[in-house]
């Protein structure tokens, strides 16, 4: 996939506020002293006087984004995930959740692609978190296209969202005429009858290539991007259990609590079906290039293919 | 302003309390009576409200970051006419609007979900920093505990609001000098607590906070002043007008029995015939 265009979700983000910053004149932008790397700059840039700079204080920074939707606003909050879903989880929970004001939480710098900066950076633990909150929608979008959808739908939704984005460039995977994006609606990117790959984030790309390396092999893959963890598409989830009989969940991030999670406890109830959970597996990152990094930890496509054969 | 409406009116407030948290059987008593002639003054005096028209966009706005002291503003509320008083006896009730801790959700005139000590003032700066945005002319007011001040989350949001020069925004804090496990010198000092508010760039002003000229005087004074957010620092005496209360840490947060509660009446029904 060498030719393809490559673009960090977290600059999707950026992109995204700045163009939808007319549409929606009671947007905000928070940041706390990270808008060079959230990308939210982009929207400080054409929107100044609606982009606030909270300090290095997300705890604050989340009180005052519930403030703001309290009086009318509709903020996005942003942060790297760590801080956004970790640091100010409570608040999240206390302050945005359990008032269920309508705070957007732009959550970039997710997951071990990282890289460089190591474990204490990398959080593998923020949609378990978010899942955990009662009325929160929780997405990772897959591509520029999908981070630009999900902005939006973002605004247009009522309530508390959490949408994670990524630092490492990612090939664009969604640019065709009759893409559509709805909260909660999981995508089928290809059909197949021995095996379900259920990926969401940059592991979507990831899973469409291992996909093609199992086809070599003589295995019928079916992918399905799950952009939205919460609500899980769970009528899609049940229907590729019951049609491939296996399903392999992929995500850059801790198989505890986030897509592994929520898929078994959708199927355990509805579908009963084996399934191998690929992720982060119950340990922190390290320091290293995110893609080096992807690797070492099994999330890149060849990774995919080796699991899923053995797992076959 | 009329004095001695408002003491008494402070002094239902006081007895809707006891009722409530007597009723509930659990509940917070003590920093509940000693910010009740504060709030009766914002309710009753300072705040631009409509208990009809609970969410009218030009309001002004209060937050109870000391969320555990709900008792007291359902109180205030109820006698300000935005739900029933006889409600407040449902407090803590399976089913009951009335939450332990403030629900905006489900409370009239309730401008925030509150009770996880710290978060109250950031929400309160939001509000603030939105009536900035909109040019609009609305004040917002948030009400700590003397203890809560401890939470770092508080001097977050002071510093945001002393940087910003918020104006439009008062802190209170409700200086009982009592909080759960003893003297707050003795667990971990806040004090000197208007130093502190100083150096993030408030205008702080020390008053009674059982003294209704001084409670006057200084929202008065916090309206004059541009550029700056305001800090009330009110000396207040927990349990205040319940005799057995005044000045125990251990009426924090426990409920009186029905034998306490006819006494706490009692005590309450005399300082309302001196008046």
């Amino acid at each position: 996939m060498a030719d393809v265009k490559k673009i960090a979700t977290r600059e999707s983000y950026g992109n995204a506020l700045a163009e939808l910053g007319n549409e929606y004149p009671d947007l905000v932008v928070l940041d706390a002293d990270l808008a060079a790397a959230t990308k939210t700059g982009i929207f400080k840039k054409a929107f100044p006087d609606r982009h606030i700079d909270c300090g290095i204080a997300e705890s604050n920074m989340v009180g005052i984004a519930a403030g703001l939707a309290a009086a009318g606003k509709i903020p996005f909050v942003s942060s790297f995930a760590m801080f956004a879903a970790g640091r100010a989880f409570e608040q999240v929970r206390n302050s945005v959740g359990y008032p269920k004001l309508n705070v957007k939480i732009g959550a970039t710098h997710a997951g071990i692609s990282v890289g460089e900066d190591g474990a204490t950076h990398q959080c593998c633990e923020d949609l378990a978190l978010m899942r955990t909150i009662p009325g929160m929608v929780v997405m990772n979008p897959s591509d520029d296209i999908e981070a630009k959808a999900a902005v939006k739908a973002a605004l247009d939704h009522q309530g508390p969202v959490y949408i994670r984005f990524g630092r490492l460039a990612v090939p664009v995977i969604n640019d065709r005429p009759d893409y559509q994006f709805e909260i909660g609606r999981g995508v089928t990117l290809r059909e197949g009858k021995d095996v379900t790959l259920i990926a969401t984030g940059l592991e979507v790309a990831e899973a469409l290539e291992a996909a093609g390396k199992l086809e070599k092999d003589g295995i019928d893959a079916k992918v399905i991007n799950i952009h939205t963890l919460k609500p899980l598409d769970e009528d899609l989830v049940v229907a590729a259990a019951k049609e491939t009989g296996k399903v392999v969940t992929i995500e850059e991030h801790s198989v505890i609590g986030g897509l592994g999670s929520a898929v078994c406890d959708c199927l355990s109830q509805k579908a009963p079906t084996k399934v191998l959970k690929i992720g982060v597996n119950d340990t922190y990152g390290e320091s290293g290039p995110a893609t080096e990094l992807i690797k070492k930890y099994g999330l890149d496509s060849e990774g995919i293919y080796n699991k899923v054969k053995a797992f076959l | 302003m009329d004095t001695l409406a408002l003491k008494k009116t402070a002094n239902e407030v006081r007895k809707g309390i006891v009722t409530a948290v007597h009723s509930a059987k659990s509940g917070h008593p003590g920093g509940s009576l000693s910010a009740a002639d504060i709030l009766t003054y914002l309710y009753f005096e300072e705040m631009n409200i409509d208990p009809k028209d609970p969410k009218k966009k030009d309001r002004d706005r209060f937050v109870l970051s000391k969320g555990h002291i709900a008792p007291a503003l359902y109180s205030t509320l109820a006698n300000r006419g935005f739900f029933p008083a006889e409600d407040l006896k449902t407090l803590r009730h399976v089913g009951s609007y009335l939450q332990g801790h403030p629900d905006m959700k489900h409370i009239p005139g309730v401008d925030m979900s509150s009770g996880s000590l710290g978060q109250g003032g950031s929400a309160a700066v939001g509000m603030a920093l939105a009536g900035k945005l909109d040019g609009a002319d609305y004040r917002v007011y948030c009400l700590f505990g003397d203890g809560e001040i401890q939470e770092g989350q508080v001097w977050e949001a002071a510093m945001f609001a002393g940087a910003r020069k918020l104006d439009n925004l008062v802190f209170i804090v409700d200086n009982n000098g009592l909080q759960i496990d003893g003297n707050i010198e003795d667990v971990c000092s806040p004090y000197p607590i208007a130093d502190k508010f100083k150096a993030f760039n408030f205008n702080v002003i020390e008053i009674d906070a059982h003294d209704f000229e001084q409670i006057d005087a200084a929202f008065k004074k916090a309206r004059q002043t541009k550029g700056q957010p305001t800090a009330i620092v009110a000396k207040s005496i927990k349990g205040k007008g319940v005799s057995f209360m005044e000045n125990q840490a251990g009426w924090h947060g426990t409920a009186p029995n029905d034998e306490q509660f006819a006494q706490a009446l009692a005590d309450l029904d005399k300082i309302g015939e001196s008046l």
